[in-house]
This record gives C-alpha cells, sequence and structure tokens, in this order.
C-alpha cells in the first residue's frame, strides 16, 4: 500500500488495492461517492450495534503547476508538506504515464556560502523529467500529480519506513482487526473505511460516517514517535504497543474500554492527552448528525510527512487485535451506555 | 550495464573496495595486468616497447557518510565524508556498511516545527540515521563506529537515452574509462582508477607518481547546472551538449595542446562538445599535473546533473560520445601526436 500512489482526492489507484485485499476478509466491500473503500463484516444476531473504523488512506503529495520551456516542472504541494524534504528527492509524475523525476538542486561547487545557508523555497525548486519540453508536454499536464519515489524499508527489528505511512499503517491494522474477527464471535456490524481526503480535512470521514450512522467511531491514525528534539510530552515510543487519546473527542467510555481489553489481554498501549482538537478523522466523525461516541487508536511514527515515516509493526498488529477484541466487547447494552453520563 | 554497476556499488571515499571488484571482474578479460598500490589506487597496465606512457585517470571514491558515534536510544551520528550540501541529507534512504543495513534520516515532523523553522537549514548536527535499533546494543549488533554509509538509489532510465543513479562523480568516468580499456593501443596505456579524490584528491598523485606518465587524460562526471532559476554562464555545462573539456578549474590549468588536439578530433568527427564554463572545484589532474617534474593534462567530463547528492542524471548521448572522443585522442597520440 505504501508504494502505491493516493494523494488526498486521487485515492483512485491505491483504493483498488485496499478493495481488493478489504474483499478477503470482509462480507462486503463498497466505495462511495466521495471514493471511501467501506469494508462490511456481519455480526450475529438481531437488533446489532453498528461500529465504524476510519483510517485514512489518502497521502500527501505534490500537484504540477507550471511547464517551464525547457520541461522542467513547477509545482506545489498538497497537504503539510516541509519543503526541505523534497531536496535531491526522487520524485513519479503521474501524467497520461508515470515518469521518474528528480528535485535537483545546485552543486556544492557553485553555492555561494550565503546561498548554502537558507533552506530552499518550494516554488524555487523543479522537477527534472530528463525529457525535452516536446516529450513532456505530451505526457504531462497542468494539474498532474507527484508523489515521493520511494519503496518500503525494512529495518531493524520490526521496525520499517516509507512514504505515507501515514496514514496506510492504520488501513493495515484495520485489516489486521478483519483478520482477528474470524476467530472471535461479535454483534456488532463493523464497518471499516479506508477514506479520503483526511490530508485536506477528513472530508472521507464526514461523508462516510453521515452515511453509515455509526453507534460508535473510532478513528486510526498516526501520532508523533520518541525522537530526539522533540519534547517527550509530544511523543509516543515505538513499538510499546498503540496510544489511545483522551480527551473532549474521546468518548470515556470507550476509552475505558479500549484500555481495560489492551490489560486483559495483555497488550501494552500508551496514553496521549489530547486537551483540543485531534486533527484526524475522529475530529469530525464525532459531530456528524446528532453525535457519535468516538476513540483514537494512534500508532506511534517517527519523521511524519518526510518519505522516511518509521514506525514498528508490531504496534499495528497489537492495534489491529485491539479494535478486534474491542468490536467482540460491544453489545447493545453498551451502547446505549454511552448516552447515560 | 557497467554504468549501472559502478553507480549502484558502494563505495565511499576510502571504501571504494566494492568499485575495484566491479571493475576487475567487468574488465577481465580485456586487461592482463592489474596493479595495486598502498592507497587501494587499481590500474590497469597494457605496456608497449613503443610511444609515450599516458595515464588516463578515474576516481573510484563517492561521497558519502560515516557513522561517529551511537545514541543511548541507537540512533546513529554521523559525520560527511567529502562534500555533501547538508541540505540534501534529509528524508533520505541510506544503506550502512558492506552488509548495507538499512536507515534513514528523517526530520522532525512539520506539525511539530515552529513557522520559521521551516526556512532554515537542517545542519548536521540535528541529523541522525535511525535503523530501528531499540539501545546502543542492539545498535552496535548492526553497525560500528567508522562504519561508512552511502545513499540507497537505484539506477534507473528516465528515458531511452537519459538515465539516473547516485555518484555518476565519477563513476561515469570510470564507466569511460572501462570502455577505452576495452580495446588495444600501440603505445603504453594506464588506466587508473584512483581512490580519495572527495576527500582531497589523494590517490591520483601517487599513482602518477608511480607510473611516470608523459600525458594524462582526466575522465569525470561534473557539474552540469542548466537549471531554471540559473543563468546560462551559470550553467557550467549543459546536458545534451556531449563531453565537457576543462580548460582550468581550482586545481589545474590544462595542457592547450591536448585541448586543441581533442577540438580539432570533436570538429572533424562531427562529435559535439563543449567547454566546462567553471572554474570551481578540483579533480584528479590538479595532482597529476604537479607530480614530480609536472605532467601535462587535460580533462574530459560526462556532464551530470545533481552530484554530490543522492541521485544524479546523464545523458548516455553524452557518456558514448565522450568514449568516442577519448578513443579518438587515443589514436591520435598512435598516429603521431606528441607534446
Amino acid at each position: 500500500m505504501v508504494e502505491a500512489t493516493g494523494v488526498s482526492g486521487f485515492e483512485d489507484s491505491v483504493g483498488h488495492i485496499i478493495h481488493q485485499v478489504f474483499s478477503t476478509v470482509a462480507d462486503e466491500v463498497t466505495r462511495d461517492t466521495l471514493g471511501n473503500v467501506i469494508a462490511l463484516k456481519r455480526g450475529e444476531g438481531q437488533g446489532r450495534p453498528t461500529i465504524m473504523l476510519a483510517g485514512h488512506m489518502d497521502e500527501i503529495g505534490l500537484m504540477i503547476t507550471k511547464i517551464e520551456e525547457k520541461g522542467f516542472l513547477r509545482f506545489t504541494s498538497i497537504g503539510g508538506v516541509d519543503q526541505r524534504t523534497l531536496v535531491a528527492q526522487e520524485v513519479k509524475v503521474h501524467g497520461r504515464r508515470d515518469l521518474l523525476g528528480i528535485i535537483g538542486m545546485k552543486p556544492p561547487h557553485l553555492l555561494t556560502p550565503e546561498e548554502a545557508n537558507v533552506a530552499i523555497k518550494m516554488q524555487d525548486m523543479v522537477i527534472d523529467v530528463g525529457l525535452t519540453p516536446e516529450e513532456v508536454k505530451a505526457v504531462v499536464s497542468v494539474g498532474d500529480l507527484a508523489t515521493i519515489n520511494r519503496k518500503f524499508i525494512p529495518l531493524a527489528g520490526d521496525f520499517a519506513a516509507a512514504k505515507a505511512m501515514d496514514d496506510r499503517a492504520a488501513v493495515a491494522a484495520m485489516h489486521q482487526c478483519l483478520l482477528e474477527l474470524k476467530g472471535l464471535r461479535h454483534t456488532a456490524d463493523l464497518f471499516a473505511v479506508a477514506t479520503v481526503q483526511e490530508e485536506v480535512g477528513a472530508r472521507g470521514a464526514l461523508v462516510s460516517s453521515y452515511h453509515l450512522k455509526p453507534d460508535i467511531g473510532i478513528a486510526i491514525d498516526v501520532c508523533h514517535g520518541d525522537m530526539p528534539g522533540v519534547p517527550d510530552q509530544d511523543t509516543a515510543p515505538l513499538g510499546k504497543g498503540p496510544n489511545l487519546a483522551l480527551g473532549g473527542n474521546i468518548h470515556p467510555k470507550v476509552f475505558e474500554k479500549l484500555s481495560e481489553l489492551a490489560k486483559e489481554h495483555n497488550i501494552p498501549f500508551t496514553i496521549d492527552p489530547v486537551p483540543g482538537p485531534t486533527g484526524t478523522d475522529a475530529w469530525v466523525m464525532q459531530i456528524t448528525r446528532a453525535g457519535i461516541p468516538t476513540a483514537l487508536i494512534s500508532l506511534p511514527l517517527r519523521y511524519m510527512h518526510t518519505s522516511v515515516e518509521t514506525l514498528s509493526l508490531s504496534d499495528i498488529k497489537l492495534a489491529g487485535r485491539l479494535l478486534a477484541y474491542f468490536v467482540a466487547s460491544v453489545d447493545r447494552e453498551f451502547v446505549e451506555a454511552l448516552l447515560c453520563y | 550495464m557497467l554504468l549501472k554497476e559502478l553507480s549502484q556499488a558502494f563505495g565511499p571515499s576510502g571504501c571504494e573496495g566494492e568499485v575495484r571488484e566491479v571493475l576487475t571482474q567487468a574488465l577481465g578479460a580485456a586487461v592482463g595486468v592489474w596493479q595495486k598500490d598502498a592507497l587501494g589506487n587499481l590500474i590497469a597496465v597494457k605496456e608497449s616497447t613503443r610511444g609515450p606512457k599516458v595515464m588516463l585517470a578515474a576516481h573510484m571514491d563517492e561521497c558519502g557518510l560515516m557513522v561517529s558515534s551511537i545514541d543511548k536510544s541507537g540512533l546513529l551520528r554521523f559525520r560527511k565524508v567529502g562534500g555533501l550540501d547538508d541540505r540534501v541529507l534529509v528524508s533520505k534512504h541510506v544503506v550502512i556498511g558492506s552488509k548495507r543495513v538499512a536507515g534513514v534520516i528523517g526530520a522532525k515532523a512539520i506539525h511539530l516545527q515552529k513557522p520559521e523553522e521551516r526556512n532554515q537549514v537542517i545542519t548536521l548536527s540535528n541529523l541522525y540515521i535511525d535503523i530501528g535499533a531499540k539501545s546502543k546494543e542492539e545498535a552496535e549488533r548492526l553497525v560500528k563506529l567508522g562504519d561508512y554509509a552511502v545513499f540507497a538509489t537505484e539506477f534507473g532510465y528516465l528515458s531511452e537515452s537519459v538515465v539516473k543513479g547516485k555518484s555518476f562523480d565519477d563513476r561515469a568516468g570510470c564507466a569511460v574509462l572501462a570502455e577505452v580499456l576495452r580495446e588495444e593501443y600501440a603505445f603504453t596505456l594506464y588506466g587508473a582508477f584512483t581512490v580519495q579524490e572527495e576527500i582531497g584528491l589523494r590517490g591520483a598523485g601517487v599513482a602518477a607518481y608511480a607510473l611516470e606518465p608523459d600525458m594524462a587524460v582526466v575522465l569525470e562526471g561534473t557539474t552540469c547546472n542548466d537549471l531554471p532559476g540559473s543563468e546560462e554562464h551559470g550553467y557550467c555545462t549543459s546536458l545534451g551538449s556531449g563531453p565537457a573539456i576543462t580548460i582550468m578549474d581550482a586545481s589545474v590549468v590544462c595542457d592547450k595542446r591536448m585541448i586543441g588536439e581533442l577540438e580539432r578530433l570533436a570538429r572533424e568527427h562531427n562529435i559535439p562538445m563543449q567547454y566546462k564554463r567553471s572554474i570551481t572545484g578540483g579533480s584528479d589532474a590538479g595532482r597529476i599535473n604537479q607530480t614530480k617534474s609536472g605532467v601535462p593534462v587535460v580533462v574530459i567530463s560526462v556532464p551530470c546533473r545533481y552530484i554530490h547528492s543522492p541521485v544524479s542524471m546523464l545523458s548516455l548521448k553524452d557518456f558514448e560520445h565522450t568514449v568516442k572522443l577519448v578513443k579518438l585522442f587515443l589514436r591520435s597520440i598512435e598516429g603521431g601526436f606528441v607534446l
């Protein structure tokens, strides 16, 4: 999934992959008007509660704004891109066909000392696809997308790095949850939704939660992993299990249930107190229709919004397992109690 | 393709073993005698009893990184090998040591930055390599202090005639030299694949000292900055405009007779050529030129965009024209061209 393309608003390609993968573990998979991929796994019995999981499949990316006279491509960003992470990067330009390209820079031999001390601005960068202007114009149009050309990188132990781990890792966690549910009995109907356009405003979660009317909504996203130069209180450690958010965006009873189940099943977890907006799909799900009890499970991830987003694969598995136990634990009574403050 | 193999070989300055291996394997049949010296220069010797002694040189080493300490958390601090701009390091995939342990150089998430930070260069002291180790002990099982690292860049085609890969400076020169060595010449030819160019032109001087050539041709992959935002006079070289001949750089003034002959050959044989239009940066030519009582030299380069970064680009047409021009020059020596 992380090697596939799916910039916000243009998730077709990765959506197709997810559709196929979800089809192997769900009863039914559909796509809605905005492109959300919705997998349904039905529960047993009558009057079944519904739970919606949301993990976004879109990624940040680049969009071509101009083809220069000599065929170089100017671009802007879609979603929050740090311009400094783009320098000397290989990209794929998604024109009529995919082109390889390089965001190059002046070699050190030609730099003045002043030039070397400032970050290069995105508007001063170009993508070089190595073709003549005529060849470029035959393949690329203004408005075409580009993504960083990065393969999945296995690191030591269970760590791995890639682009778009934010938030395809959550889609992997939902897949794990669906797999685990094959071995568990559950009364709740589960909708696992790979959402679109989170990076530009959580729009996929908005319409899918409206449409599905879940009794409980849980967003799965990434949170900042521990790294030098960032205070501990702003991060969660990698490899110590999923991170459960607490705060206004989170229904206390759903949080409580998740943490109880984690302890019961020996699933390690950390807690992230979030006093305000979580900046995730959970934030919009909560105020959909007449209000939905929501929770947020996060996967600790280093170097967010770079092309080397790093995380622990076992954290993904553990998050999937915890979600499965949660789904299996929910009954009508639990759902009704969520309204009793 | 040899250029691909050379580009993907692991060989930062002082650690050129893999490049030596690729070259000796590839040229096994074409080169009868190989010499190696105390620094690790690899020299293909094609001796003859007649004519001048000509040295061709291309450096095997590339810019890279070296592990300088291992944090308690298992993250690796590093230093730069050769002239790398700090700004090209962020958000890259690297491999460490001969076992090619994978690592990434990350950066603080944009969400955690103050707006002014985004305009500041992330300097080496704030960068590290993350190999996924959770402690110093775990990291030490995979890497050790002094291990070299290079960018994990795959060679690839952007079109039929334009390729990308790491370290075309100077694996392009090595590949040109290898092609030239596949033929026989009626004078003594030394093909010197040198070490440690990027950290101070270290290998070429000692090789020239031992070989005592009558003249030398240095083969390079050189700066090509024909990009938007640069004035035409700052291009240095242009991609697709043929081999670039150096008149002078920071280390050398090239021999005018050799330049004149190359120009004549290019004109006569319809080979596009250009002059390198910048005098910054040095090359092995500087060391060779000032060896013993002096050696006439010239530098012929394949223009390469984005050298000293994780990924560079060159035109295979430029590459082929460079090979052709160098061969013609050697045939001209055979035909009696002397200094």
